[in-house]
């Protein structure tokens, strides 16, 4: 569950990044965030995640008050949230299996339980057998599925896909978004942060156009042809 | 600590140095040469301060006994000597031996011959504790009622107690320099290794992993580092040292320094070793990590 009221966020330089947003995003919602470079996305994913503070409004996220919340809660926030990223950000040193595992020990599970649910959450992104691979040996669009498990390992509530398919082709970006849509449908609440229209268009999901740090439209499919318009 | 935890720390920490082969490498290099250079102003120190021991139970205050008084009475003066502050001993020399000794030094004893031992006087061989405190005690031992004169060569003490204070200083000074500088050096060279592993922490960071989490297996790591730096500085300082010291005083090439065995002092300088080393790596790697968890 997200809930961002009438959040301002000015950084040092001055640069105001986002000027009175509104987002609400339920249990279990899939939504796009669209828009064009420089618009605030990049800044409300780091107010989700906790990387910074909103300088007015309130940023509420899986019941955590990021407005007023204290930086040794932090941790326990973002184990409820899963983060992908456009350049996967994989542990080359690490297989498969480790680069999944290490995000389940850095919350403390134990080793029966990471040798449990690693090989299963491996095996629902398709990569059962490439658990031994290293990164290197892996294509574009097997380490973004990497990068889903490792969102996915330790059962998030909200997963935040920052252009996940920015590095991929298109059939690749289309199999991210579908799995995405998959682990939406067990439960887990997607937003995904993307530049693909023909992928936003075929989903049809609910859509978030920001600008210049303002909310211009927010609906069901469709609404990303205002900035084919512009 | 979970025992299953503190396991993944130190598997982590460990596996860390193999990974990062050649920053672990210069890690355990910088402190080994720092240790190193500590560790040959510290014994060039204890061996200065050894030197001048020796000289210290060489250096005598000769207090001499008024001529009046009898054998017996000069004799009975040592109770009072011996209660002087930093006294470590007192020996009587009578007028006799004095002169058996006197004369015993030239080799033509005829010089000698009419003389009497009166022309000498009874007179107690002093050792001090300290030798700094030389002076204080020759005052000390004129105040005993009996004493008529006490000699010592203070020119000599002054020198070798200014020269064990400027070594000391200087050794002091230097330790403090080498261990602030191996710290610099020692974070640095860890932070670059944590450089090339800042996505690694991003991540873990971004799953909800908390900084003690992050932090301990590069505790564990400067942990390691700073003990086989120790253990490798401790070889090569003893190696060194005893290079150094057979070259100079081997072969009775220069007879009057004796250097200290290293044996001697082996204990506190591996104790030493392990403190800094340790400190220097876990303290290093502790300041390299702290950038890296502010996100």
């Amino acid at each position: 569950m997200v809930r961002m009221g009438d959040v301002f966020k000015e950084y040092e330089n001055g640069t105001k990044a986002l000027k009175g947003i509104n987002i609400f995003l339920d249990d279990g919602e899939f939504a796009f965030l669209v828009g064009p470079s420089g618009s605030g996305k990049t800044t409300i994913i780091k107010l989700l995640t906790g990387e910074i503070a909103p300088t007015d409004g309130e940023v509420l996220v899986n019941g955590f008050n990021l407005s007023s919340m204290r930086m040794g809660k932090m941790p326990h926030l973002r184990r409820t949230l899963g983060v992908i990223f456009q350049d996967f950000r994989l542990i080359a040193k690490k297989d498969v299996y480790e680069n999944v595992a290490f995000a389940m020990r850095a919350v403390g599970a134990g080793g029966r339980d990471i040798r449990k649910r690693v090989p299963y959450v491996l095996e629902l992104v398709g990569l059962g057998k490439k658990a031994r691979s290293y990164p290197q040996e892996l294509s574009g669009g097997e380490q973004q599925r990497v990068a889903v498990a490792r969102a996915l390992v330790n059962n998030p509530r909200l997963i935040i896909a920052d252009e996940p398919t920015g590095n991929l082709d298109p059939p690749r970006s289309l199999e991210i978004l579908m799995l995405l849509q998959k682990i939406n449908e067990l439960g887990t609440t997607v937003l995904v942060v993307t530049h693909e229209k023909t992928l936003v268009d075929r989903l049809s999901k609910r859509v978030i156009a920001i600008d210049g740090g303002r909310i211009i439209s927010d609906g069901m499919d469709g609404y990303y042809d205002y900035y084919e318009e512009q | 600590m979970k025992s299953n935890r503190a396991a993944y720390y130190i598997k982590e920490g460990f596996v860390s140095i193999f990974t990062h082969g050649l920053m672990s490498f210069a890690s355990v290099c910088i402190i080994v040469a720092c240790l190193i250079i500590m560790g040959s102003f510290t014994l060039l120190a204890y061996n200065v301060s050894y030197i001048i021991g020796q000289f210290e139970n060489e250096n005598i205050v000769l207090a001499y006994v008024d001529e009046s008084l009898s054998e017996a009475v000069a004799r009975g003066l040592e109770t009072q000597i011996r209660a002087v502050p930093n006294v470590a001993s007192a020996a009587f020399v009578s007028r006799e031996e004095a002169m058996e000794s006197f004369v015993g030094k030239y080799e033509n004893k005829s010089l000698f011959e009419g003389i009497g031992a009166d022309v000498f006087r009874h007179r107690f061989v002093v050792y001090v504790k300290d030798i700094e405190l030389t002076a204080y005690t020759q005052s000390s031992l004129l105040g005993i009622a009996g004493i008529e004169e006490a000699s010592a060569n203070l020119s000599i003490t002054r020198g070798l107690v200014t020269m064990r204070n400027i070594v000391s200083g200087v050794t002091a000074v230097l330790a403090a320099v080498l261990l602030i500088i191996s710290l610099f050096i020692m974070s640095n060279t860890i932070r670059l290794g944590t450089f090339e592993r800042r996505d690694e922490i991003a991540i873990m960071k971004m799953v909800g992993a908390t900084n003690s989490f992050i932090r301990w297996p590069f505790i564990v790591e400067g942990f390691m580092l700073g003990t086989m730096g120790a253990l490798v500085a401790y070889i090569a300082q003893w190696l060194v040292y005893t290079l150094i010291t057979d070259r100079l005083t081997g072969g009775g090439r220069v007879s009057f320094i004796t250097a200290a065995p290293f044996q001697r002092m082996s204990a506190p300088i591996i104790v030493a070793f392990l403190a800094i080393g340790i400190l220097v790596g876990v303290v290093g790697s502790s300041m390299a990590i702290r950038k890296y968890l502010k996100v």
